[in-house]
């Protein structure tokens, strides 16, 4: 048998591992365009804060490859698939067959129109490891950072940047941080802990122009605000890279649509991780969720469907753990919808917000106080009934002791 | 492999686990010291839940398909192929939580003091034997090989 991975990172190592535990003489060969052995793409916010250094960067050892017997073809991009020859053509022209195919190519960041912008050579998008490492160039101790964009990655970048820059800008067109995972209550300690640390935010307001001549020298802001820049960040958000499987047949909407084995609809081609739209098993709906553990759980569910092989996959839903200069956030399953119901506790600064739909846990927003937080995760995806517990979600002391006796000490005796 | 068990009817609730398990994941491995002194504070890792008819103290399961691994963003997180041991590698854990989320015992501690790392049992590969189920005063924990 003959497996070939398109991309190198979660949802490809959860292929591989996948493979080798059901099939350790098969050939698997892996396809990247980035050169780098497999790192830890969320870290490379740490990396340039300097709190993670280039060793450990690494997701899983250098014998990696070496150990679990992969081929590997790092720094080729894979330009066509040809689904009825089985084959994947790469930018230099040569061809590699392959029995079964994995498309776990991730997303692409978008860069919106904004005048001149493609010409600047101070303006970066936020992830890869090159990126950072070209970043890390410019930046000093006097560097002005602007960053476009207040989600996920754009306030990765100013907590990575803020300590080893001068001065660090956020221009976001929603109300809030993190407008797609918090609500207001969820968002205000964020921003206020983020200001702390030397971040400001310019917030419902669009970037409308670049002052440029090679290279960006202020962003100019709806208001007419001007901002000065030494390295600007476009984090306004990612386009999952579904080209090359749509050409050969593959179904996209935004992301390749996949089922429960992610098994995309042509015969043999998978796909996994952020380049997908999978079933959310929470609402049932197809959606991306760009997410490190839903890209190793899905590309280790094709491997295991790959193999043939029996697999207890849950499927996955949105879960997030993420924090900004020590203020841990944990969010999960959807924040409102019809029918739903809010339990919430605790103040601005440390709150539980917990949704809830038919007696079943959907969904829950953690700021700051994110302890034993899996019981939560579990009690939604195993779809409990919440009457059955004896505590409430909002108690101090919510732990297994909630659960039943049977359930408890079936738990317990695991 | 062999585990730590609790056995709710027999835990009287009393911590003394807490106290040995703190001692163990010392630098002094001096009770006193661990307990008053010693900075960073090392962590228990285990959870003492109290209720009104039962109490059981809860740690890591050490689980087949650890969620926490498959979870682990950095890598740092592993189980151990041969012994079944599920630890963190402490050097390259960056704190992030996502096996906190992930977990569903919650049994990872957050260990805030310690350069900002996940902390959680490790059956005490460091004295051979887990320290809890030695010092349990009621014989509520035991260290069996139940498969
Ligand atoms: C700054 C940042 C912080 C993050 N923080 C978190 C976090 O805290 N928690 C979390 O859960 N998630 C986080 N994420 C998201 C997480 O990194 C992704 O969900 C995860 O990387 C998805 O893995 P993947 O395997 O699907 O694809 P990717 O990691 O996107 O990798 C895809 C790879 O395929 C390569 N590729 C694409 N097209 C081709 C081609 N045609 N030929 C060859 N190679 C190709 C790409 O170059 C890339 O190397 C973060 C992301 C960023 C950018
Ligand atoms: S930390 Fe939790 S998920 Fe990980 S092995 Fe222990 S019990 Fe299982
Ligand atoms: S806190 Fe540490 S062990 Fe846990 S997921 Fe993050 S990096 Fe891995």
């Amino acid at each position: 048998m003959n497996y070939v991975i398109i991309g190198n990172s979660a949802a490809a190592v959860g292929c591989i591992e996948g493979l080798r535990k059901n099939d350790t003489k098969a050939s698997i060969t892996v396809i990247s365009d980035e050169v780098h052995h497999v790192y830890s793409r969320p870290l490379i916010s740490y990396y340039l804060a300097g709190t993670v250094t280039h060793e450990n960067m690494v997701y899983r050892k250098a014998d990696f490859y070496e150990k679990m017997n992969v081929k590997t073809m790092l720094g080729s991009k894979a330009t066509a698939i040809d689904a009825k020859k089985k084959a994947v053509t790469l930018e230099n022209g040569e061809t590699v067959g392959y029995d079964k195919l994995l498309i776990a190519t991730g997303s692409s960041a978008f860069v919106p129109p904004i005048d001149g912008l493609d010409k600047q050579n101070n303006v970066f998008t936020f992830l890869k490891y090159d990126s950072a490492l070209d970043i890390e160039k410019l930046i000093d101790k006097d560097a002005k950072v602007v960053i476009v964009g207040a989600g996920l990655i754009g306030l990765k970048a100013a907590e990575g940047l803020a300590p080893v820059s001068g001065s660090v800008h956020v221009v976001e067109m929603a109300d809030r941080v993190l407008p797609m995972i918090l609500d207001e209550q969820g968002a205000a300690p964020v921003q206020a802990k983020m200001q702390e640390n030397g971040v400001t935010f310019h917030l419902g307001i669009t970037a409308q122009k670049v002052v440029d001549k090679d290279r960006v020298e202020k962003v100019v802001l709806k208001d007419g605000t001007e901002i000065a820049c030494d390295v600007l960040v476009m984090a306004v958000g990612v386009r999952p890279n579904v080209a090359e499987a749509m050409a050969a047949g593959v179904k996209a909407n935004r992301g390749i649509l996949v089922d429960e084995n992610m098994r995309t609809n042509v015969d043999d081609i998978y796909a996994a991780g952020d380049v997908t739209e999978a079933v959310d098993v929470t609402t049932g709906e197809h959606k991306i969720m760009a997410l490190w553990p839903n890209a190793y759980l899905q590309g280790r569910a094709a491997a295991y469907d790959m193999c043939s092989a029996e697999h207890d996959f849950d499927g996955v839903f949105p879960m997030n753990a993420v924090g900004f200069f020590g203020l841990p956030i944990i969010t999960a399953g959807v924040q409102d919808g019809e029918d739903m119901q809010v339990l919430s506790t605790g103040e601005n600064g440390e709150s539980k917000r917990f949704i809830v739909k038919d007696d079943i846990l959907v969904g829950m927003i953690l700021v700051g106080d994110v302890d034993r937080a899996g019981i939560y995760t579990y009690l939604m995806s195993e779809k409990i009934p919440l009457s059955t517990l004896t505590k409430k979600l909002t108690d101090d002391d919510f732990g297994l002791m909630a659960f039943e006796e049977e359930q408890r000490n079936e738990r317990l005796s695991s | 492999m062999k585990k730590v068990y609790a056995d709710e009817k027999w835990c009287l609730g009393c911590g003394l686990c807490n106290v040995y398990c703190r001692t163990c994941h010392s630098e002094t491995n001096d009770i006193v010291k661990a307990h008053n002194f010693e900075e960073p504070r090392p962590k228990s890792r285990l959870h003492v839940e109290t209720g009104e008819k039962v109490n059981f103290a809860l740690q890591c399961r050490h689980c087949d398909d650890p969620k926490c691994v498959t979870a682990c963003i950095t890598g740092a997180m592993q189980k151990d192929p041969d012994t079944g041991l599920v630890t963190n590698d402490t050097d390259r854990c960056v704190g992030c939580w996502t096996c906190v989320l992930a977990c569903p015992f919650g049994a990872i501690v957050r260990d805030e003091d310690a350069g900002k790392v996940a902390a959680k049992c490790d059956l005490c590969v460091k004295s051979g034997e887990p320290e809890c189920v030695k010092h349990c005063p009621n014989n509520a924990l035991k260290f069996e090989d139940r498969e």
